[in-house]
């Protein structure tokens, strides 16, 4: 046999099996993190959207107004049965209704029906009668849908005015009033200055409270609301597809500004946004220079023996200790340890009442600063491990002491791996919720700890947090159904969080990377 | 016949006042494995002195115990002393940055700090502080000059020393170190990784540099130390085998170990 018959093919070439099995594990974990994503973002965004009000007529004449949210067979092969959403909690007594499907009669979409997103009570979906003062005596006379929604319309948006008016002057005049009050109580202008402000308020809460729409039923059930408690109004069958659109909009925009209400079942998440960023944040302040410090020393500093090894070898295991447990130590030594010393030195006066003794912003993100610190650890030691010798040598052979060489040498170079560690951290922190439960976070935190007291950020105050917002609104609601699109909201902005923090961190490791040129040797 | 046996290896001698190197009786291991054994020779002041001898005879590790760099390894035991103009440099009272500064090094890999080519010339500059913007632009201008390579960079010294060829990396480690204003300058096989032409650049730069600094020249290319070093000092296992002026040595060895190896007649 010749050379040349030799490198010739004698049988084909199957190089398939390995090939296929490969790029299908590839095609499957795509396909299984778009469905994700695609599953949180249909759920979650479409919640947002109006959807249409169907009339309902059933066989026996009852008649009933919902939003039609799915649709399942009857578990004996009964036919289906159709699930809507009917709203009006304080007339019915629930909000959901289990309709057999060959039982609905007649379905129409009027374009008269609203629905009212109220404070109390959930949605009211119906027709509106009149807007009225409140005084006035029922006179069922001639009803003007279309005069009464234009009227509705146009006192929502005073109303929106005197809130942000209320608001205003809560936020610049009465609370820094009483503030000087709690200082100076004998100060007697601020005393009559905070009066006649706390009036004021009176006066425009009473002027909202003054009108009141008389609302009804499909069933016929007619009845008073006042005003101030409607947060939103609509008519999804008589909108337009732009005007959805814009609903739409202004719907996503609430979510993301906004506090939560009834028992976070409802309204926004913006206290959670905020907590989940500014924690994510504090922590990376901490575990960047305790990691950066501590993964110095090891490659740098130590002497490379046994004790070095086995110090490395434990703290990459750190980074597999369950998340539950660091919450557990963070509990028993931040919280009660450290945090109860604290009070017993400085905030005495509060007792038994605790200001650091008990979970907050500051023990949480320190309890994910250590949960993280092996990470980065790790991520800054390769890094290290990484710069050739003859770097640090030629700062030495330059006359560099061994500190001026690790600053102005080693530490440049290594901050990409820095970086790199932070971005894992980042990406661990922002979705870690267990340990949070117990060092700080809280179901519900009407302020955020950031706010014009001194000293600005409170350290001590409880937040919210995006992953236990989820849980939160998933289990504890009195009415999980409706608040279903709301946990997939809010899992889909966990996840769109975590990635602007990571595209930050990213962005700045390519920024400090091109300074450098670090591309040769 | 086996270099273990020479008892008296033939050397030259310099008068101790016109050395700069004065090493007696060195021996260094790095942990149970020994690099030199009972070195002794000196290294005249301003010449070019060559070390040459196959892959593993120590040379490098000789080179790098002149200005401490074997400090950094915890494994390395050393043995003998070295006098750098008089001085023990292993004395309690001699500080190693200051040693350094003094005695230059240039390594086989070029190795510019990964910042701008100014940065890097000025970097031991800003280490010993004490200069104004002006005084180190001039130091920065005159050590790129120095160091053949001012033409080629001073439009762009902004930008990243890694952006340079190989040949004009190593130039500009020169520079770098030629900043400092060092009054030794040790080359461990400075032109290895370059091409023919670069390495020509940098043999006529040691050449142009010998009348100020005494330069130590370690290279596994004969022709190279044959070309510009004044005295070479041929090593084989760890032991000075023998050590002359260069155009003795390699016209004249006086013993056949050496003539063998200068021939090409053992690796």
């Amino acid at each position: 046999m010749t050379l040349a018959e030799r490198i010739r093919r004698s049988r084909p070439v199957n190089e398939g099996a390995g090939a296929w099995l490969a790029a299908g594990s590839v095609a499957l974990s795509l396909l299984m993190l778009g469905g994700l994503l695609l599953l949180i973002a249909v759920r979650g965004l479409g919640h947002f959207w109006p959807a249409s009000v169907a009339l309902v007529e059933l066989e026996d004449g009852r008649q009933l107004a919902g939003q039609a949210v799915r649709e399942l067979p009857l578990p004996d092969g009964q036919g289906r049965e159709r699930l809507y959403f009917t709203g009006n909690r304080d007339l019915d007594g629930g909000v959901w209704a289990w309709l057999p499907v060959e039982e609905i009669a007649a379905q129409r979409h009027p374009a008269d029906l609203v629905v009212l997103e109220r404070q109390r009570w959930g949605d009211f979906i119906g027709r509106l009668v009149a807007v009225e003062p409140r005084e006035t005596e029922d006179a069922p006379g001639q009803s003007d849908p279309e005069g009464a929604w234009m009227q509705l319309q146009a006192r929502l948006a005073e109303l929106e005015t005197l809130r942000e008016a209320r608001e205003t002057l809560e936020r610049e005049t009465i609370r820094p009033l009483a503030r000087r009050l709690e200082d100076d109580p004998d100060n007697v202008e601020a005393r009559q200055a905070l009066e006649a402000a706390t009036a004021r308020v009176t006066r425009q809460t009473a002027a909202m409270e003054e009108t009141t729409l008389v609302l009804e039923s499909v069933a016929g059930d007619r009845f008073r609301q006042p005003l101030d408690a409607v947060l939103a109004a609509s008519r999804p069958n008589a909108m337009s597809t732009g005007e959805k659109l814009g609903a739409w909009t202004q719907g996503v925009w609430r979510f993301l500004s906004e506090g939560p209400r009834a028992a976070n079942s409802a309204g926004g998440v913006w206290p959670a946004i905020f907590g989940t960023v500014l924690m994510v944040m504090l922590m990376s302040l901490l575990v960047t220079p305790f990691g950066v410090l501590a993964a110095f020393y090891l490659n740098e500093v130590a002497h490379q023996g046994r004790l070095t090894r086995l110090v490395r070898i434990a703290v990459r295991n750190l980074a597999g200790v369950p998340s539950i447990v660091y919450g557990v130590f963070g509990l028993g030594v931040f919280v009660y340890g450290i945090g109860g010393t604290l009070d017993d030195w400085f905030f005495g006066d509060s007792l038994p009442s605790p200001t650091f003794g008990t979970g907050g912003l500051l023990w949480a993100s320190l309890t994910l600063a250590l949960l993280t610190l092996p990470v980065v650890i790790v991520a800054t030691e390769e890094g290290l491990a990484r710069i050739p010798d003859h770097q640090r040598e030629g700062a030495l052979a330059l006359g560099a002491t061994r500190l001026e060489m690790l600053t102005r040498v080693v530490l440049p170079m290594a901050v990409p791996a820095m970086l790199t560690g932070v971005i894992l951290a980042v990406a661990r922190a922002a979705g870690e919720v267990a340990p949070l439960m117990l060092v700080g976070v809280a179901k519900l935190a009407p302020q955020i700890p950031v706010d014009g007291d001194f000293p600005f950020l409170h350290l001590d105050r409880k937040f919210m947090h995006l992953g236990y917002h989820v849980y939160d609104t998933a289990f504890h609601g009195d009415d999980v159904q409706a608040a279903m699109p709301l946990v997939f909201a809010t899992a889909l902005l966990l996840v769109l969080v975590i990635l602007v923090l990571n595209l930050t961190a990213i962005f700045l490791r390519h920024h400090v990377g091109s300074r450098h040129a670090m591309t040769a040797p | 016949m086996g270099i273990e046996g020479m008892v008296n290896p033939p050397v030259i001698d310099f008068p101790r006042e016109a050395s700069c190197f004065d090493i007696a009786g060195l021996s260094l291991a790095y942990g149970d494995t020994p690099a030199l054994e009972g070195l002794t020779l000196r290294v005249p002041r301003h010449r070019v002195t060559a070390f040459i001898g196959p892959s593993g005879c120590g040379k490098s590790t000789l080179l790098r115990a002149l200005n401490r760099l074997h400090d950094l390894d915890e494994t390395v035991t050393q043995r003998g002393t070295i006098r750098f103009e008089g001085q023990d440099i292993h004395a309690p009272e001699v500080a190693v940055d200051e040693l350094r500064r003094q005695v230059g090094m240039v390594f086989q890999m070029p190795n510019p700090f990964p910042m701008s080519i100014y940065d890097n010339v000025a970097f031991g500059l800003r280490l010993q502080g004490g200069l104004t913007r002006r005084q180190r632009d001039d130091v920065v201008e005159w050590a790129l000059g120095a160091a053949a390579l001012w033409d080629e960079v001073k439009d762009r010294l902004g930008d990243s020393a890694w952006s340079l060829s190989g040949g004009q990396q190593q130039r500009l480690v020169i520079a770098r170190t030629l900043a400092v204003k060092p009054s030794v300058l040790l080359l461990d096989e400075p032109a290895s990784a370059l091409d023919p032409i670069s390495t020509l650049k940098i043999e006529d730069l040691i050449r142009s540099l010998k009348g100020q600094l005494t330069l130590v020249l370690v290279t596994h290319n004969m022709q190279q130390a044959a070309r510009v070093s004044d005295y070479t000092a041929f090593l084989q296992q760890g032991r000075l085998v023998e050590y002359a002026p260069t155009d003795t040595l390699f016209t004249n060895p006086r013993l056949a170990h050496t003539e063998n190896y200068i021939t090409g007649r053992i690796a």
